[in-house]
């Protein structure tokens, strides 16, 4: 079961790392990072949970609800996705002005840059 | 570099980064078995100590304030980047779309569409709101309820036209509800100084575990955030919208 559990974290994170390296379009490649970056929640959430665990929040339990999972690392999760929105914002804003600029998307293409 | 010599040196480093990833994952105690004595620590104090009932809450907007804060800064900072990058340039200005064919109507959204439009978007921002003001007791909270208020403005996008929108979405009042909603959780930290505590104590009133008005300042400074991601995503939407429909480069 860890197996299984961390190595999709893993896999999420240089499966991502693959696209940006080998992306042809600068929006492609925000959303490659965006599935690089969700593997580091879900790492999160997973180091947080406790089987038969359940929610963080003591309201309508039954009379023997068993244990909680970590709240801790759900409040860090919440973290990363609103720096994760905050990155794929700016980003997209950059790729914009690139393509008014260069009239194009492709990384490769970007000559002015490189020299 | 060309393709292949970066995929080269990309399959090395990946071999690499996958090596210690896989030895640093390993090391993790097994999925599912413990969590934290902190964790622990919380989820038994935080119902008695807060009079919370959801403790996510408890520690985003309290035991662990000051993160939210910088949290908060970051996606401050973020929308002002957005701004700027997305300013009209020297060489651009900003016109409204003109009516190429003045003698012909515009046709009126269909029925079914601005009724979905209204019907969504009074939806969402009472399911924003609710969101938001329930954050102490139920999942959710200020940055959830925030999102789920700006997507209201999106909605009215869609079911009717950008002259509309600008009129439901005056950008000062959007600017001013992103610095408010700053500047907000600031405030609220200062009245733990004021009472003599540190910064961001939890120094106003408990209220009645699993009331509505309950946790002190947690559901104020959800309050705050919800305010200003509400702000920032209408903004985000707002600026990207208006790169397509009023910006133009200059005829010269």
């Amino acid at each position: 079961m860890s197996v299984l559990a961390y190595g999709v974290v893993a896999w999420l994170f240089l499966i991502g790392i693959y696209g940006v390296v080998t992306s042809r379009n600068l929006i492609h490649l925000v959303v490659c990072l965006s599935v690089a970056q969700s593997a580091t929640d879900i790492l999160l959430l997973e180091i947080g949970y406790r089987s038969g665990g359940h929610a963080p929040v003591f309201v309508d339990l039954p009379a023997h609800p068993g244990p909680a999972v970590d709240a801790v690392m759900q409040a860090l999760a919440l973290t990363d996705v609103v720096v994760g929105a905050a990155v794929t914002g700016l980003l997209l804003a950059l790729a914009v002005q690139v393509h008014k600029r260069a009239g194009t998307l492709d990384p490769d293409k970007l000559r002015a840059t490189r020299d | 570099m060309s393709r292949r010599a970066r995929l080269m040196l990309f399959a090395v480093a990946a071999a690499g980064l996958a090596a210690t990833l896989g030895a640093g994952l390993a090391g993790l105690p097994s999925f599912g078995s413990q969590i934290s004595a902190y964790a622990q620590m919380l989820n038994r104090l935080a119902p008695q100590q807060r009079h919370v009932t959801d403790v996510v809450s408890a520690i985003s907007f309290d035991y662990r304030g000051i993160d939210t804060l910088f949290e908060e800064f970051i996606l401050l900072a973020a929308v002002a980047g957005i701004s700027v990058l997305l300013r009209p340039l020297s060489d651009e200005s900003r016109q409204l779309p003109e009516d190429k064919a003045p003698d012909r109507t515009i046709p009126p959204p269909s029925p079914a569409v601005w009724l979905l439009a209204v019907f969504l978007s009074s939806l969402l921002v009472l399911t924003g709101i609710e969101t938001v003001t329930h954050g102490q007791l139920t999942p959710g909270g200020g940055f959830q309820g925030g999102v789920v208020l700006a997507s209201a403005f999106y909605v009215v996008y869609l079911g009717t036209n950008y002259v509309t929108v600008e009129r439901f979405q005056p950008a000062p009042l959007l600017e001013a509800s992103d610095g408010v909603g700053a500047s907000g959780y600031v405030l609220i930290g200062l009245l733990g100084l004021f009472a003599g505590a540190s910064f961001l104590s939890n120094v106003v009133g408990l209220g009645v575990t699993g009331n509505l008005i309950s946790g002190g300042t947690i559901p104020l400074l959800n309050l705050v955030v919800g305010v200003e991601v509400a702000g920032s995503f209408a903004i985000l939407a707002s600026e990207f919208l208006d790169q397509t429909a009023v910006i133009r480069t200059r005829q010269r």
